[in-house]
């Protein structure tokens, strides 16, 4: 019999309807590799028993001959920063630790209605803030994947979704949330050679998710296929009235527009991404990506999108300034915790729990956030980022006047080693240096695995569409993916 | 521009973060690079560029003016780290 911990999200909704197999067989097969996986640290909170209990549901209405959700038998994974009435939320900080949310998030709660089980809580690094996972209170999540030759060093499986792209890498899920503010769905896909896609910004409520910087987050899937990825993603969006950004539209059906057919389509090649010094596996694997899309009908074209070299410094104005916002609400007065030296009146109070509460990323952040938006320094810092971010945006719609989707790498190196680059935040920013110029632009964008590096480990590649063209971005991926055939997989240590 | 030691600790005030000495010693520098970086937008030609308020344009919805949620205090209170006759519990503000 086939491990059903290697089947795709489609294999186990297919299988599962077609009687091959329970939905409490599929979900006992993943909380045993839960539970087995521990090393990887990939889980804040396990919750075996809730996916057992949807499980146990899907099999009964399906025995009732009851019509069955999109997601009916299928376990995933959430990212801990999704609130999830009943079970703790920390956003992988010290701050939330022990909260337990009366409410339940827009997207989690329409996982569950369609039918998808809860395997657990994922870890990720502390409020969304980090690319390697390493700024968790809960400790550094481990990727699964190690570089050839017997170099058994722990690597970093991306962040900040990198208990996400551990877990699913691992088959500890078949699929799971991620969010994305400057890359934090892409870029762990990457680094772990499975899929993720960040929707337009909107596609995706934001109510009920912990906020980092609330003009760029999104919620998305991550799993191994496009097709999975698709089928998420149309479970996932959708208006709510409870986020003032979410878009009022009908969800188009992914899935069933799913087509690696690309004759007709113009890929551009945004020549600003191909600076000096870009490392020379990524660059040919791009290469390997333009003759795939050629190979799927599709027409090339060199674009140019001219201030990408000032995506990042705006992306670390705008999300700092945003994040100290959002964050003045730990207070330790509503929720979280609380540290109330002896004596202390009310502004110690706040003092105290924030300087016990927050990680050292999340404080740099916090305090870049307040000096960018501060009396004397807003125009200079903050409405000059705003501006250069309009010119941003107006690249990529210059861009989209010569052709459909853009086509780039996903990040500049594979995976790197856990502490290589914790000493120096600039070089660990570098890092979204590809994926946050999509994100200050609102655009949808996937991750795709492309193949491995001479070291062994994945490499990926992106692709960027049109406003609310999710479909084109899926296509693309599907084209990618089709002719990458990348089937390799983490050798099991763990 | 460079900020210096007291810059440090007026943010860390700013933002309710208590900070010892060492520590916004050990801040000035990574702050200072960060700031460094992030400066280069300062030669961005933005004549005539209006600052972007909305990334995918939207528009903002009114709805009834009627209540529709509510009566949920014990939930709200559910998390606080100290609660008491239905309220949030803080330290003596006024003397």
């Amino acid at each position: 019999m086939t491990d059903l911990t290697d089947l795709t999200v489609a294999e186990i909704r297919d299988g599962f309807r077609a009687g091959d197999f329970s939905a409490r067989e599929v979900a006992e097969g993943f909380n045993a590799n839960v539970a087995a996986a521990r090393a990887l640290n990939a889980f804040i909170v396990e919750t075996p028993d809730k996916a057992l209990e949807a499980a146990d549901a899907a099999d009964k209405a399906k025995a009732a001959g009851e019509t069955l959700g999109a997601l009916a038998g299928v376990p995933i994974g959430m990212k801990d920063l999704f609130c999830t009435e009943g079970t703790q939320t920390t956003a992988a900080s010290h701050m939330l630790e022990g909260f337990v949310p009366t409410y339940e998030s827009t997207v989690s709660g329409k996982l569950w209605a369609a039918g998808a089980g809860m395997l657990g809580k994922l870890n990720l690094d502390q409020f969304a803030m980090g690319s390697s996972n390493e700024t968790s209170y809960f400790g550094n999540v481990i990727s699964p994947w190690r570089r050839g030759g017997g170099d058994n060093a722990a690597l970093a499986p991306g962040g900040s979704s990198g208990g996400s792209s551990s877990a699913i890498s691992a088959r500890l899920c078949p699929a799971a949330t991620g969010t994305d503010t400057g890359g934090s769905i892409r870029q762990p896909a990457a680094f772990t050679g499975i899929s993720g896609i960040k929707p337009t910004y909107g596609r995706c409520s934001r109510w009920g998710i912990v906020a980092f910087a609330s003009s760029l987050d999104q919620a998305g899937p991550m799993a191994r296929t496009v097709r999975d990825n698709a089928i998420l993603l149309e479970v996932m969006s959708g208006f709510d009235p409870k986020d003032s950004t979410s878009l009022d539209l009908a969800v188009p059906q992914w899935e069933a527009g799913l087509s690696s057919d690309l004759r007709g389509k113009t890929v551009g090649i945004p020549k600003e991404y191909r600076p000096d010094g870009l490392n020379a596996e990524i660059s040919a694997m791009w290469d390997r990506g333009i003759a795939w899309l050629k190979d799927a009908g599709a027409e090339v074209v060199e674009v140019s999108l001219p201030h990408t070299k000032y995506a990042l410094p705006t992306y670390y104005i705008i999300a700092p300034a945003e994040a100290s916002s959002n964050l003045a609400r730990y207070d330790g007065v509503r929720y979280g915790q609380r540290d109330l030296p002896d004596g202390a009146g009310l502004q110690d109070m706040y003092a105290a729990t924030r300087a016990a509460g927050f990680g050292p990323e999340v404080k740099r952040r916090i305090m870049i956030g307040t000096y960018v938006l501060s009396a004397g320094f807003y125009d200079a810092y903050y409405t000059q980022a705003q501006k250069v971010r309009a010119l941003i945006a107006r690249d990529f719609e210059q861009a989209f006047e010569k052709c459909d989707l853009l086509l780039t790498p996903t990040a500049p190196s594979a995976s790197f080693a856990l502490g290589e680059k914790q000493a120096d935040p600039l070089a660990m920013y570098l890092n979204d240096v590809f994926t946050v110029p999509a994100s200050l632009a609102g655009l949808p964008a996937m991750a795709v695995p492309g193949g491995l590096d001479s070291a062994g480990l994945p490499i990926g590649l992106q692709i960027i569409g049109k406003a609310l063209d999710e479909q084109t971005v899926l296509n693309a991926s599907l084209a990618i993916e089709e002719r990458a055939g990348f089937t390799a997989r983490p050798e099991k240590w763990w | 521009m460079s900020i210096d030691l007291q810059t440090v600790k007026k943010i860390a005030s700013l933002s309710r973060i208590s900070v010892t000495d060492a520590e916004a010693e050990a801040m000035v520098p990574e702050i200072n690079n960060i700031l460094g970086w992030v400066e280069q937008l300062g030669e961005v030609d933005v004549t005539g560029v209006q600052p972007m308020t909305a990334v995918i344009p939207n528009h903002q919805r009114l709805r009834d003016d009627v209540i529709t949620d509510g009566d949920v205090r014990d939930k709200v209170l559910a998390n606080a780290p100290q609660a008491e006759h239905g309220f949030f519990a803080v330290p003596k503000v006024i003397e």
